[in-house]
């Protein structure tokens, strides 16, 4: 999958130690599972059903999701910039879903 | 041969056989439901009322997707800090909505996120602390344009 599907904003050059907060959303349908064709017939669930967050390999944010979740997941949270290094985003999910999209980050 | 009364019949069985299927396919949790989820989450502690704000608009025109907001009360130090926020509903299909975890790194126990509201209800969040102990925040939620209208809106 295209990391093109998959937007982040993570601020660029925050100041040592400063609290920031990312934003990481994903295109995604989140197809619950609960919905039926015209002719009845479910339509099979096909979600995200993890994300993880990693500053310089080391998870710092993790997140399990579920049908209730809205399409196109966005999911805010914040870390401390502590170093200088990449910010890693990973999606995974039904279907053999993954999306791998990652972030420079600057600490000044 | 099938004659076109035969056929009506068929029909008839067929329509309202799919009526039915469609109508038990949009069961929805129960509270007792939700409170179970909780349970598996929270084992034998109790959840004490405080210390969470969960944010949601108290008006929702469209359940398909709501802006949902989680800040739990904390320090975020190694010795003092969220291990996870878990949100739940009463009247979605599924108790479970979106379990986050975090630590001290996180800096602030603020999350947000996107939802899906199924009907008018109580959602819940519930934060597990690092010293073991859980803290709980509800809102009720009206949804003027119930999402049971449309079909298949969860």
């Amino acid at each position: 999958m295209a990391s093109a599907s998959a937007v982040v904003n993570v601020p660029a050059n925050p100041k040592r130690g400063e609290i920031i907060e990312i934003k990481a959303l994903v295109r995604h349908a989140m197809e619950t599972g609960f919905r039926r064709t015209q002719l009845g017939a479910v339509i099979p669930r096909d979600i995200i059903r993890q994300f993880v967050c990693l500053y310089n390999g080391v998870e710092v944010f993790r997140a399990e999701l579920h049908p209730a979740i809205a399409a196109n997941p966005l999911l805010t949270f914040t870390t401390v910039a502590s170093e200088s290094g990449t910010i890693e985003f990973r999606w995974t999910g039904d279907k053999g879903f993954s999306v791998i999209e990652s972030a420079r980050i600057t600490v000044v | 041969m099938t004659s076109r009364r035969n056929f009506l019949i068929a029909a008839g069985g067929l329509a309202g056989g799919m009526g039915l299927t469609s109508a038990s396919g949009r069961a929805h949790a129960t509270p007792e439901e939700m409170q179970e989820a909780v349970r598996k989450v929270i084992g034998t502690s109790r959840v004490r009322s405080g210390r969470v704000k969960l944010d949601l608009p108290p008006l929702i025109d469209n359940g398909n997707s709501v802006s949902l907001s989680v800040a739990v009360e904390s320090p975020m130090t190694p010795a003092d800090h969220v291990k996870a926020i878990h949100v739940f509903t009463e009247k979605n299909p599924l108790p479970n909505v979106v379990s986050v975890y975090l630590g001290p790194r996180a800096g602030r126990a603020n999350i947000a996120t996107r939802v899906r509201i199924a009907d008018t209800q109580t959602v819940t969040a519930i934060a597990e602390m690092s010293d073991g102990t859980f803290w709980s925040g509800s809102m009720s939620v009206v949804v003027t344009l119930s999402a049971c209208l449309e079909d298949g809106l969860i």
